[in-house]
């Protein structure tokens, strides 16, 4: 054997299995020293695949775990321990694992601190082991093991973090050395690459969700499923069966596999949901579960384009919990050594992997399992010794040498364990006794029920004397504990235990269970006087018995503490291995009982969970929703360089050419910000939020709302205004414009959108109930643009012909509906940047030609494209505040605004803006900032302090900067005690510390530029010889994905999503599990009835749609023409596909029944379709569904990746999605990437 | 997480909504004191047990809604919509859907 790392008295101990292989030359097992023909169905041993361990290929059999083929390989080496580099090897068969831990896959894919005893084999898996150099066998961090004395509980706290003997603070030192440290403490290396593999997240929805596949698992799921209720059985195995998969005892008079083959088979015909490879890994509120599916980790080289795991959130009436136990050791002398392993680990190498781990086995117990591990040993033919502590048992198994009362002491050997010395249970204590050979040493310190998951909820465990472990504690949740998580150790009682689970559900009656009581030897540690021992409580994370008695006797007596202070049960194995043992010892040190000391809390993960995995889609380009403003592609065609303003993409700036390149942004935006106010600048201003406010009330309710008077605002005029927080503080700003008498356009900040609509509907609906007012969102319906500078007239009318600009019908402030090429427009004259300006906003599909029509128009006139950049420039020199001043500490005198508090009426927030605090002269207030030397350059975020007095918090900062175009330097806006009134002219310091940099600054008016407001009202002709272009006669439509309305050949659709690049004739139908397309927009209408008027308002709809009845709550109705009315929120429904003709009757309800709008252009519609058309919904939404809860006709509104989408069911297997048109495109990509990967 | 019976919506992930805070505080007409506000504003209490919350279904109907929450063990006793009138609507169509 080439292997460097082979232990080699274990080689040795194989040497007659190897001779034995030479007489059957060429058989499956010829290189796997430790494998046996077993005839179970977990391994097939017909095929015989390779995988890598420590650069050595190696042999193992399709249904191998990576530990049981490195035992089959004779590799008992497999790790070294975390603080003390002591050689490890296979402890366990299960997540309790606490040994091999090793690092898994190579490059990009490398995965440290792998558990190889749950990790799957398969072809060309390649393995390392961990935290040694230059190898496993000669391992120079090793040295720790002989300084051990000096390394226990507490060593980094005492040693780095007290006062040094050398003077220095112990923190300083810890600083120093915490490098060091962390690189001789191993945990594994992690790959730096980027993660290349795909994950997701989805949603599932069930009655009952069953964990774990062991007996009581598969009887709780049959007896649920059979009666009709819809299961999903979990399995974090790769294989079902739990315990039977191990098992050579019958079940219920049946040999466990054909048992256990009968019930899997049940489960199908019943429909249950299997999931293998799936952890659950949490349980939430409200029967919420998390589960971890490992997709294709086992798979050599999986699908370029598949997903490597997949995290689920299960929602469920009922959970059982069929978790089973995991196996404990005991504390002795070495007790980590490779080959020491727990008996129930052996017995599974055993029985499920065809593995011997040893031949000359000693097999050590205080329960009854270890006596069925001797005898499964002995009947496969080891020579087994068996030691029980308990003095009175049966006779010994078939084969096995018995000891009664004994117990082992220390194990004996290098690598690897080669005997074990023996020590007697005395009046007086354990007595050294015997020493004897051995090559495994099978441990069975008893059984400890898998309680995590009911831990997560909140439920402590409760000690059980008869069985020696913590069992389920009671919970009022519709949670069912059964098998062996209950402590049955019996099969047919786990069985059982598993049908009363589904019995309880049921409401049927349960079934006795009937389990033989089995004496438990508590033993925890085995010691005897003057030796000194190292004997593990926790390997994982090398703690000692030593290091839980030095806990107590520095005071740390509670359990919490316990951990804290020795790391007890913070390794990924999560305390399985040892907390029993360490609350036993610390129970003992202070003379009180296990269940006094306490027990530590459980909480997700049960296992570990990749970051990747928990974050599925969301990453990337995908971390987070795009919102894309309709002339997105075409500023980017324009060359615009891109920023985030929350989850929107706007132009920041239009680099142009120049002599030297390419123009930076300090170099584009000064030239942005000068010739807007020399000709004209276009600013795509789509983001900012638009809210109608409708309803005979409305003019009541924005008086409330605004600081200033809104009750005589006339239609066809806009107003500037501010919102207070009702502590007084301000909130947002922005303009209101009345379209119509009942009709107002409300627009706010791009960042306070949100709240803005959210606070209106708070106020409506908790507050002021009387009032008939109606608030909609229209924000994703239109498209708009700020046309600003002297020119700005011009442009419009060039493209505008049927709104008359002059200034006698159009006067500043002013709003007027129109058309551009066919399209509807608004337009109100209304300034940002303080010159002649107006918005102008266009049904969104139209929004890129508008752009383009406004550009052609502008251009000749010298125009330019704007970008935030220069907004911010041009707003900083007219002292316009933004979000950077109304920041939630200022208020609306802080802002300078004060004048637009009106004194005759009462608003929110006009109680408490008052307060003395709020009105103190010493707040900070705005003042303009320029830097005393002009030449100078400050920094937004910078202190502003009196110069010479560096200390303390200063006197304010400095919120916004910008060179100014106009003025010739920098400026900036800052909040500073006092404001303009006391520092006016003077000259203090901006302190930028974080950059290094201290300016001298000016105070001056924060109007910094054209204070008298002259320039807009610019009198000024386009030049001689400009020729503008005709207005366009129609805009052409364009959809969110960038779609030409209408498309030739194909009216309804547009091409298969998972087949995007091919063009396909008949979308709809194919064979795809799942395809996406693009739905023709229609018009979309949404009304609004007050309570009293429900019935008035549906009556109008369903004669205008031509339906017989109104939807009820989450239903739709289809009319004539497949026009349909869905009911959306209460008192809210949508009516799509109105011809224009009949769109009369919804357009013009009376304000006294309700209101209307259209929302046509805000939404873009997907159909989506297939077998698994449902699935791949929910791998975003969190919707049920499951045909009885969301049959054909329903609609619900939820959120897609923090989007909200509405979705309705058109048929039994396709569904319309309407996205919100700005988060259409990011939300299409990942609804494509999911239907592209689910094939 | 939390699951929310949307009265209108059915049951929900807690994703959906955003919480709103208490729901008990009775908030005073525009006109009323600044100590009025004041303790409307920031005097809150901080139950152990049983509170009445209001969670807004931003990411589904839109609807605000009062819901009956343990702080404790967050079990979810009920909810209903924070406008009676809402209430009033659904009662009347849940009852046709009965019938």
């Amino acid at each position: 054997m080439a292997n460097a790392t082979l232990d080699l008295d274990f080689d040795k101990a194989a040497a007659k299995s190897i001779s034995r292989r030479d007489n059957a030359a060429g058989s499956p097992t010829s290189k796997q020293p430790g494998r046996i023909a077993t005839k179970t169905a977990a391994i097939d041993q017909s095929q015989t695949i390779s995988f890598t361990w420590e650069g050595d290929k190696l042999a193992a059999h399709p249904g191998d775990t990576l530990a049981s083929a490195l035992l089959a390989n004779g590799v008992r080496l497999t790790s070294r321990s975390f603080k003390y580099h002591r050689p490890r090897g296979v402890m366990s068969a299960g997540v309790e694992e606490g040994g091999a831990i090793v690092t898994v896959g190579e490059g990009a894919r490398k995965t440290p601190n792998t558990n190889a005893a749950t990790c799957e084999m398969f072809d060309g898996l390649v393995a390392h082991g961990q935290n040694a150099w230059p190898s496993l066998r000669h391992d120079i961090g090793s040295v720790n093991n002989f300084a051990s004395p000096f390394f226990g509980a507490g060593f980094y706290y005492k040693t780095f973090f007290s006062v040094s003997p050398f003077g220095s603070k112990g923190t300083k030192q810890w600083m120093w050395y915490e490098t060091l440290i962390r690189k001789a403490a191993g945990m594994g290396r992690m790959s730096r690459e980027p993660d290349p593999d795909h994950y997701e997240t989805a949603h599932a929805f069930c009655d009952v969700l069953v964990v774990g596949s062991g007996p009581a698992g598969l009887e709780a799921a049959r007896v649920a499923a059979e009666a009709g209720l819809d299961v999903i059985l979990a399995e974090q195995d790769f294989a079902l069966g739990g315990g039977l998969l191990s098992e050579t005892r019958s079940i219920e008079g049946a040999a466990a596999a054909g048992w256990r083959s009968a019930k899997l088979a049940a489960l199908t015909a019943a429909g249950v949901r299997i999931m293998d490879r799936t952890t659950v890994f949490g349980l939430y509120d409200g029967g919420v579960a998390g589960l971890v599916q490992r997709v294709s980790d086992h798979i050599s080289a999986p699908d370029p384009d598949s997903i490597r795991q997949r995290v689920w959130t299960v929602r469920s009436e009922h959970t059982v919990l069929a978790t089973g136990a995991v196996e404990r050791t005991i504390a002795f002398g070495d007790n980590d050594r490779p080959g020491v392993m727990t008996a129930g680990a052996a017995r599974t190498y055993l029985n499920r992997f065809g593995v011997m781990a040893g031949r000359k086995v000693v097999v050590a117990t205080t329960n009854d399992s270890g006596r069925v591990a001797a005898a499964d040993f002995a009947a496969a033919g080891a020579e087994v010794t068996l030691l029980d502590a308990r003095e009175s048992v049966g006779a010994a198994p078939d084969g096995v040498a018995q000891r009664l009362g004994f117990a082992p002491l220390r194990s004996l050997g290098g690598f690897g364990v080669k005997g074990v010395e023996i020590a007697r249970d005395t009046a007086t204590g354990w007595r050294r006794e015997d020493e004897l050979d051995c090559d495994l040493l099978a441990v069975s310190g008893g059984w400890s029920p898998v309680v995590n998951l009911l831990s997560h909820r909140g439920v402590k465990p409760v000690w059980s004397d008869e069985h020696a472990a913590f069992l389920p504690g009671e919970t009022a949740e519709p949670i069912h504990c059964a098998g062996a998580a209950t402590g049955l150790m019996d099969l047919d009682a786990s069985a059982a235990s598993g049908r009363n689970a589904a019995a309880t559900i049921l409401g049927r009656p349960t079934e006795p269970l009937e389990e033989a009581p089995t004496h438990v030897e508590e033993v925890y540690e085995v010691r005897v006087p003057d030796r000194k021992l190292k004997s593990f409580v926790d390997p994982q994370h090398d703690v000692t018995t030593k290091d839980i008695r030095q806990a107590h006797q520095e005071g740390y007596v509670s359990v919490e503490h316990l951990k804290r202070y020795t790391t007890l049960g913070m390794a990924n194995d999560q305390g399985r291995n040892g907390n029993v043992i360490g609350l036993a010892l610390m129970a003992e040190a202070r003379g009180i009982d296990i269940p006094d000391v306490g027990t530590t809390t459980f909480r997700p993960p049960f296992t570990p969970v990749s970051i990747g995995a928990l974050a599925g889609q969301a990453r990337g380009a995908h971390f987070r929703p795009l919102r894309r403003s309709p002339m997105d592609a075409w500023n980017l065609g324009e060359g615009a360089t891109m920023t985030d303003a929350g989850l929107w993409r706007r132009p920041w700036f239009y680099p142009q050419k120049t002599e030297d390149g390419v123009e930076d942004i300090d170099a584009a935006y000064i030239r942005e910000a000068t010739v807007v106010r020399e000709t004209v600048g276009l600013c795509d201003v789509t983001s900012l939020g638009k809210i109608a406010v409708q309803g005979p009330d409305a003019a009541e309710f924005l008086n409330r709302v605004y600081t200033n008077g809104f009750a005589k605002l006339a239609v066809g005029r806009a107003r500037y205004g501010v919102m207070l927080r009702e502590d007084g503080l301000a909130m947002d700003d922005g303009t209101v414009w009345r379209m119509a008498e009942h009709d107002y356009f409300m627009t706010t900040t791009t960042a306070g959108a949100g709240q803005v609509m959210s606070w209106l509907e708070l106020l409506l609906e908790t507050r002021w109930q009387d009032l008939r007012v109606a608030v909609t969102s229209v924000s994703e319906r239109w498209a708009g643009m700020a046309v600003a500078g002297p020119h700005a007239r011009n442009v419009l009318k060039s493209v505008v012909t049927d709104i008359d600009f002059e200034d006698e019908s159009f006067p500043f402030m002013g709003v007027r509906e129109g058309t551009l090429g066919g399209a509807l427009c608004r337009v109100a004259r209304i300034s940002f940047s303080g010159e002649f300006a107006y918005e102008i906003y266009v049904e969104s599909d139209h929004g890129a030609a508008m752009a383009a029509a406004l550009w052609d128009a502008a251009k000749p006139l010298g125009g330019v494209l704007y970008g935030t950049e220069a907004l911010g420039a041009l707003r900083i020199e007219k002292g316009h505040v933004t979000h950077s001043e109304i920041d939630g500490r200022t208020t609306i005198e802080d802002i300078g605004l004060g004048k637009m508090a009106s004194t005759k009426k009462s608003y929110v927030g006009s109680a408490l803006k008052d307060r003395a605090t709020l009105r103190d002269v010493n707040r900070p207030q705005l003042v303009g900032l320029k830097p005393t030397d002009t030449d100078d350059v400050f920094k937004a975020g910078a202190i502003l302090r009196r110069e010479g007095n560096m200390r303390g918090h200063g006197l304010g900062w400095v919120s916004s900067v910008t060179h100014s175009p106009a003025l010739g330097h920098w400026i900036g806006l800052g909040l500073l005690e006092g404001g303009v009134e006391r520092w006016e002219g003077r000259t203090i310091v901006a302190d930028d510390p974080a950059r290094g940099k201290l300016t001298k600054v000016t105070v001056i008016s924060p109007h910094m530029f054209d204070l008298e407001g002259a320039r807009l009202k610019p009198e000024m002709d386009p030049p001689t010889g400009v020729e503008l272009p005709a207005a366009p006669l129609a805009l052409p439509q364009r959809s969110a994905l960038g779609t030409l309305w209408p498309v030739q050949d194909m009216p309804a659709v547009r091409g298969r999503a998972e087949l995007d690049d091919v063009e396909d004739p008949n979308p709809q139908t194919g064979d795809a599990a799942a395809w996406v397309v693009e739905c023709a927009p229609k018009p979309l209408w949404q009304a609004t009835a007050w309570p009293d008027r429900k019935s008035v308002v549906e009556d109008a709809l369903l004669e205008a749609a031509g339906a017989d009845a109104a939807p009820k709550p989450g239903r739709l109705a289809i009319g004539e023409d497949d026009i349909k009315i869905l009911r959306v929120a209460p008192l809210v429904w949508w009516v799509e596909g109105l011809a224009e003709d009949d769109q009369y009757a919804v357009s013009q309800l009376s304000a006294e029944d309700g209101s209307s709008l259209e929302l046509s252009h805000g939404f873009t519609k997907l159909l989506i379709g297939g077998s698994r058309a449902a699935e791949l919904l929910n791998r975003f939404l969190p919707l049920d569904l499951r045909d009885e809860r969301f049959p054909v006709g329903s609609v619900a509104t939820s959120g897609m990746h923090h989007a909200p989408v509405t979705l309705a069911r058109e048929t039994a297997t396709s569904y319309a999605l309407w996205l919100p048109r700005s988060y259409a495109k990011s939300l299409w990509e990942m609804l494509v990437d999911a239907a592209r990967r689910m094939g | 997480m939390l699951r929310i019976p949307c009265p209108y919506c059915g049951v929900r992930d807690q994703s959906e909504f955003d919480y709103g805070g208490d729901a008990t505080v009775n908030y005073p007409a525009l006109d009323a004191s600044e100590q009025e506000w004041f303790e409307a504003v920031y005097l809150r209490d901080d139950p152990k047990g049983p509170h009445t919350e209001l969670w807004r279904h931003a990411r589904g109907c839109r609807m605000w809604i009062i819901v009956e929450r343990n702080t404790v063990t967050h079990e979810i006793t009920g909810a209903r919509p924070a406008n009676p009138a809402h209430a009033e609507v659904l009662k009347r169509d849940f009852e046709l859907e009965t019938t």
